[in-house]
């Protein structure tokens, strides 16, 4: 019976594992699909960028009540992994508490201290839904969030109270166990939350609780290997992808835009022709149409996003009631990505399917009302740039298009002909001294 | 007021400490003209050598940039390093957050290398210089005053110290608006919006962010960049508060109370 149970438990971990790395490996391929951008200077400061806004969630604490119950989950993701690496080596091995022996006393202390932090998540869990669904905070009630991701963040918070329930029961259960003298639950002291409601299970019978213990245990970590497949097709990537994607920020001031070397050098060569080389190929492709003329980290970016709005909160045009939304403008790019990936692992490779990011996704309408004043850019928690991908998509429609508002036709002509954005005379530049 | 362009030292043999990039908005905006008047004067007081560029000068490309129109943007980056190189100029400061931003963090990859400062950092600098020294009892003393932080001297180059310790010389009551520094709201005229309407939306951007700065009650609002000024002073128009509130920028501050 036990081998049974170990086998069963090795044939759902590899599998388990084996739809992750898969799923992974697409998200990574989709990733770079995008332009090669090279971020890898300056190490010692994006490794302080890792610690500081990824582990430490710097931004996160600009609201510091929001920060602290935000960490509660964090923390008790990372460090109730430390428990769940017994319950894998548990059921491999076919071990009981495989940890208790050597750690004693303290091994007590740390599955208390796992106790505590679980109530802890059930009860911000609680707080975060509330949040979403009854209080409707405004960032959580936008039109951006209709269907899919909606149910997504509410999926996931309550799958996290289960998952801490069912931790809490399984140790109530194997306490009680403990109490009744069963020999193979040997003692492993007095957990808290556990502890109270032991006593009153202790009735139930010895081979109830040991039902009961199992079917948390396997619930338990069945729900975590789904949580793990979960993750790639939902927002909650970020608690992965926030990592690199710290690492991968841009470290220009965030008021430098890209520069285009390729323009650059068309008009270095029309300005002075006789520097042009003979052979030299015209780019392919002005600004992003597609998600592939991103560069990869806007794509990194994209599958990044925790779509928590606060960029959306922060810009000026969304908030004067414009169309324009930063989140909705990392979800469109995602969006898109998945459906790229998709076409790619159907067809081998991506053939024109007649849709683009530009247009079908993202409307010029909502382009047009970027101020570019990087809001969006300084509220992310997770070091994404909206705005990167705004300006790359308006180059598309300008260079590609000539698709521009009439006054801005008449602003580039003047600044091209009068060398001013206003119709003034270049030889009256100084006038203001006599005015 | 005497004005010296590059050209004419460099027919003298002279190079200035200095020069004065007044932008566009600051030659040709009649409100700006002012701040580019007021910040010209300090400079003249304070003795410093300064140029400008006159007529050579053209747009830094900002607006043409982030509008989409990188060419434009390439044409005329590439014509001001030329003028800029070849004079030889390593000091540029300029009351216009958009060139600042350009010349300082856009031109040195185009092969534009100089220091460049925004006008309230220099003004700080000389102040705390000594260079510049305010009147007894100027005429901002116990006034309220509310500073709008620009987004492209805050949150995309992060000034936000020096426009408000500029401000605090002035021996005046500085109030902060709801959403200001790094949670500052922009005035509506960047990524050049200042050269289009508003699209469609229940309210324009600079009536939002001026009624928040009538909330605080403050006589003035003191702005550092001349796209901000005009936005504001269209917002306590839209308001009919000219009679109460007046919008100056820091350099015409400073410029009324020097000694």
């Amino acid at each position: 019976m036990q081998i049974i149970q170990q086998v069963l438990f090795v044939l759902l971990a590899g599998a388990a594992s084996w739809l992750f790395y898969k799923k992974a490996s697409e998200i990574r391929r989709n990733i770079l699909l995008g332009k090669a951008e090279d971020l890898n200077d300056q190490p010692a400061v994006r490794w302080r960028n890792v610690v500081l806004l990824a582990l430490g969630q710097k931004k996160m604490f600009q609201n510091p009540l929001v920060a602290i119950l935000h960490f509660v989950i964090y923390a008790g993701f990372v460090i109730i992994n430390i428990e769940v690496l017994e319950i894998v080596l548990d059921g491999i091995l076919g071990n009981h508490r495989l940890f208790a022996e050597p750690l004693g006393s303290f091994y007590t202390f740390l599955i208390n201290a796992f106790e505590w932090l679980a109530v802890g998540v059930i009860l911000v869990c609680v707080i975060f839904l509330s949040r979403r669904n009854i209080i409707k905070l405004k960032r959580f009630i936008s039109k951006d969030l209709n269907g899919w991701p909606r149910s997504d963040a509410n999926y996931i918070l309550i799958t996290e109270i289960i998952l801490m329930s069912l931790f809490i029961t399984m140790n109530a259960a194997d306490r009680a166990l403990q109490l009744n003298g069963n020999a193979h639950y040997h003692d492993t002291g007095n957990f808290f939350f556990s502890g109270l409601l032991a006593p009153s299970l202790q009735s139930l019978g010895d081979s109830t609780l040991i039902a009961i213990e199992r079917a948390c245990w396997w619930l338990h970590i069945v729900g975590i290997f789904a949580f793990l497949n979960y993750l790639p097709y939902s927002k909650h990537l970020h608690i992965l992808l926030a990592f690199p994607n710290a690492y991968y920020a841009r470290l220009d001031a965030p008021g430098k835009m890209r520069n285009m070397p390729s323009v650059q050098n068309e008009v270095l060569y029309a300005m002075q022709p006789e520097l042009a080389p003979a052979d030299a190929a015209p780019p392919a492709r002005f600004g992003a149409k597609d998600v592939m003329d991103l560069s990869w980290k806007n794509l990194l970016d994209a599958y990044s996003c925790t779509e928590c709005g606060r960029c959306t909160a922060a810009c000026p045009a969304n908030s004067t009631g414009k169309l324009l939304s930063p989140r909705k403008i990392m979800m469109a790019t995602r969006d898109r990505l998945e459906e790229v990936g998709k076409h790619i692992n159907q067809h081998g490779s991506f053939q024109d399917d007649g849709k683009s990011l530009l247009h079908d996704y993202i409307s010029v309408e909502e382009l047009r009302a970027c101020t570019t004043c990087n809001a969006c850019v300084q509220e992310c928690p997770v070091s994404i740039s909206p705005l990167d991908i705004i300006t790359e998509l308006r180059r598309s429609l300008i260079m590609e298009e000539s698709n521009a508002p009439h006054e801005w036709n008449g602003m580039f002509s003047n600044t091209e002909n009068n060398f001013a954005p206003w119709k003034f005379s270049p030889d009256e530049r100084d006038q203001w001294a006599n005015a | 007021m005497k004005v010296n362009t590059m050209a004419e030292l460099m027919m003298n043999g002279e190079t200035p400490e200095i020069l004065f990039w007044v932008g566009c908005a600051g030659s040709f905006d009649q409100r700006a003209q002012k701040i580019t008047k007021a910040f010209a004067t300090i400079l003249d007081k304070t003795g410093i050598k300064w140029a400008i560029l006159g007529k050579e000068e053209a747009c830094t490309g900002d607006p043409a940039r982030r509008a989409g129109n990188e060419f434009l943007f390439q044409m005329m980056a590439y014509q001001n390093i030329q003028v800029l190189n070849g004079y030889g100029i390593k000091k540029i400061v300029t009351t216009c957050p958009h060139c600042f931003n350009t010349l300082k963090n856009e031109y040195p990859e185009l092969g534009g290398h100089y220091e460049v400062i925004h006008h309230t950092t220099l003004l700080q600098q000389l102040i705390d210089e000594g260079k510049i020294r305010m009147k007894e009892g100027g005429s901002f003393k116990g006034k309220r005053i509310t500073y709008h932080d620009s987004c492209y001297l805050g949150r995309a180059n992060d000034i936000y110290e020096a426009p408000r310790k500029v401000l605090e010389a002035l021996d005046a009551e500085l109030v902060e608006m709801k959403r200001c520094r790094t949670k500052g709201l922009c005035c509506g005229a960047g990524g050049a919006q200042m050269f289009k309407e508003d699209e469609p939306g229940d309210k324009r951007i600079n009536l939002e962010r001026t009624e928040e700065a009538l909330q605080t009650g403050a006589g003035f609002i003191a702005s550092a960049c001349p796209f901000c000024n005009t936005m504001m002073t269209d917002g306590v128009k839209l308001n009919e508060k000219e009679e109460a509130v007046q919008v100056l920028d820091i350099a015409e501050m400073i410029a009324m109370n020097m000694e």
